[in-house]
């Protein structure tokens, strides 16, 4: 009850007819209007007492590409696991776009509004093939009857194939993803990602086990992405994050210490310090 | 291979369910052929014992295939399968007794013997429409699905999984266990429900209805068969088997999970009932001990035993098995129970893929191809 009346009086809501030259707020819809595609304000999560996010901002812009780097510990996972709906926060806003809340939905929905994630430890399903990986990855009505009955269609035939040559995987098409190596997962977790279609992908460490090749390939896979998609990168790999890097956000004990180009916060001198100097 | 082309494509790249399917169908005409039509005297002769026997063991392998669709393909074992069995089997059990009419020891025109002994006056609420066979068959499907729904709503939404899953299954199949034992819930306490007559109108006791039953067993262990395979192969069947291999992961790629697996196991439960039903009218009896958590266990066995999450597998291991247990009960009574535990540690340290691992995955199934 007193969530419908909340759900009727949202404060975002209620004047949008006044505003001069506004645009219509249709509920669902990813609304970038104002530019950022994803805002945390102020996220507090605390684990027995210990702040793994202590009072956390941060504002990521649509089609950018944001590196988060930070020493163990920084909560830069605890960071993914708010923003997909795996953790809750003690306090604290997390909106997807103007107006969907993310504290209030739970990980399938925040996956099918548009958030894909890439797990810091390769995670595809290694009993199925690397095709199958990408079939049940596709974005589709994914609730229970429709994929019962659904047979693939020519279009999602061709999505596959193509998501399988952008990560040039089509050779192993038939293999199982056990067998392939641990880049190979790599690459097929994040061509799951791109099946899956998303608005901002989150990648946790997606280069770590990766040779200087492969590394080289996935900074090429990334720059494509840009425009189209939102990215954030969880690094440790300096090297790369240079390579990449427009925006870097260093955090250190849960808070933002330092945010800018990569230039500017290589300089920085606490950033030095906490994480850079090692 | 023109025969491959007829069959749908869920079947067609299924070389063990080809066998499978082929040697019911052998048995479903060889058997009562043999019964029947070739005489007692002839050495050809098929026994009525021996077919109600394998009857008993086609509603058993129905059952290890309902197991085998939660557990082996998705990933959730029930410890409590036998629960929907018994609960299948007192719905039919249910028919039968009001089938037996006045026919009763007491010769009470309604009510049930068991009811009349304890001085009942009316049927309970419960047990009306029990003489229709329709509502029976409804109710078969619908006591084992519900329980299953309500069971699965709450367990799955709240995220129990693993062992902890797998406890209160076995919690639930006891706690009906001790519930049936009791007389005050009007189904017959520990004696159960038994001394049925007929079925439709057929004397149990006759031999044509015996095979009746029969075929009826495996023609539903077929058609069970065709419908888990359908269901493993569909686009559902590889988001089952991925959430149990990653129930996590499943999630962020935006499935419900819960929902899922609340599908699966409703199905699953339904399955075990029709397989409760069609072993009643068979064994003549049902009563609390089916509820027992041993039977469960040994189902599990049956199932691992076969090699789980092949579907074939389970029926090869629940046939197997329950010949086993009537071969050794015969012979060293004894020895059944050891030789059961034997045959599940040997299972699981020597064949991970059970029996039909044996057979080598290229004997089985031909590399799929897709895309």
């Amino acid at each position: 009850m007193r969530r419908s009346i909340r759900e009727v009086f949202r404060r975002d809501r209620v004047f949008d007819f006044m505003v001069q030259g506004s645009h219509p707020v249709i509920p669902g819809e990813i609304d970038i209007s104002h530019g950022p595609i994803l805002y945390l304000d102020s996220v507090t999560v605390s684990f027995d007492g210990f702040k793994a996010l202590d009072d956390l901002s941060l504002t990521v812009d649509d089609g950018e590409l944001r590196c988060i780097i930070g020493p163990n510990g920084a909560g830069k996972t605890t960071m993914m696991d708010v923003i997909t709906g795996k953790t809750r926060p003690d306090t604290g806003q997390v909106y997807f776009g103007q107006t969907i809340n993310l504290t209030r939905l739970d990980e399938p929905e925040i996956a099918t509004m548009g958030i894909g994630r890439k797990f810091q430890k390769p995670s595809v399903f290694e009993a199925q093939t690397v095709w199958g990986n990408l079939y049940l990855a596709l974005k589709a009505d994914k609730s229970v009857w429709p994929t019962l009955f659904t047979r693939l269609t020519t279009e999602e035939r061709e999505c596959i194939d193509k998501v399988l040559e952008t990560v040039s995987l089509q050779n192993l098409r038939n293999r199982n993803a056990g067998t392939l190596s641990h880049g190979q997962k790599q690459w097929l977790e994040i061509a799951m990602l791109l099946a899956q279609d998303p608005r901002l992908l989150l990648l946790d460490e997606p280069v770590a086990g990766m040779t200087q090749h492969e590394i080289e390939q996935t900074t090429e896979l990334l720059n494509t992405l840009v425009g189209e998609h939102s990215v954030i990168v969880v690094e440790h790999d300096m090297e790369f994050v240079r390579s990449i890097a427009r925006r870097v956000t260093v955090l250190h004990e849960g808070r933002v210490l330092a945010e800018g180009m990569m230039e500017k916060v290589q300089s920085d001198p606490r950033v030095i310090e906490v994480y850079l100097g090692e | 291979m023109r025969l491959q082309k007829l069959l749908p494509h869920w079947l067609s790249n299924d070389r063990g369910g080809l066998v499978l399917l082929t040697v019911l169908l052998a048995t479903c005409v060889l058997i009562p052929l043999l019964n029947l039509v070739v005489p007692e005297s002839s050495s050809l002769h098929f026994p009525t014992y021996a077919v109600t026997l394998l009857g008993k063991y086609l509603s058993y392998a129905l059952l290890a295939l309902a197991l085998d669709l939660v557990w082996g393909c998705a990933g959730i074992l029930s410890l409590g399968h036998g629960a929907f069995f018994a609960l299948g089997g007192y719905a039919m059990g249910m028919y039968l007794m009001r089938q037996i009419g006045p026919r009763g020891v007491y010769g009470h025109p309604i009510l049930p013997d068991f009811m009349v002994f304890l001085n009942w006056k009316e049927l309970p609420w419960y047990w009306h429409g029990f003489d229709q066979f329709w509502f029976a068959t409804l109710m078969v499907l619908a006591v084992p699905g519900l329980l299953a729904f309500l069971f699965g709503w709450f367990a799955f939404r709240s995220r129990v999984t693993g062992v902890y899953l797998s406890i209160i299954t076995q919690a639930l199949t006891y706690a009906l266990m001790l519930a049936f034992f009791r007389n005050e819930m009007g189904f017959g306490g520990n004696n159960g429900l038994t001394d049925f007559k007929d079925i439709l109108g057929f004397s149990l006791h006759a031999d044509s209805t015996r095979i009746g039953l029969f075929v009826a067993s495996t023609i539903a262990l077929g058609l069970g068969y065709c419908l888990t395979r359908w269901i493993t192969c569909s686009k559902l069947g590889r988001v089952i088997a991925a959430i149990r291999d990653g129930e996590d992961r499943t999630r962020f790629l935006g499935y419900r999970v819960e929902n899922y697996k609340l599908w699966v196991f409703v199905v699953s439960a339904m399955m075990a009932g029709i397989a409760g039903a069609l072993y009643v009218p068979q064994v003549g009896i049902i009563n609390p001990t089916e509820f027992s958590p041993l039977n469960s266990i040994e189902l599990v066995i049956w199932v691992a035993v076969g090699g789980r999450g092949t579907l074939y597998g389970a029926v090869v291991g629940a046939v197997l098995v329950n010949y086993a247990k009537t071969y050794f009960t015969a012979a060293f009574p004894e020895a059944w129970l050891f030789a059961l535990g034997a045959i599940f540690v040997f299972v699981t340290l020597y064949l991970p893929n059970g029996l039909i691992g044996l057979l080598g995955k290229k004997f089985l199934d031909k590399l799929e191809k897709v895309g």
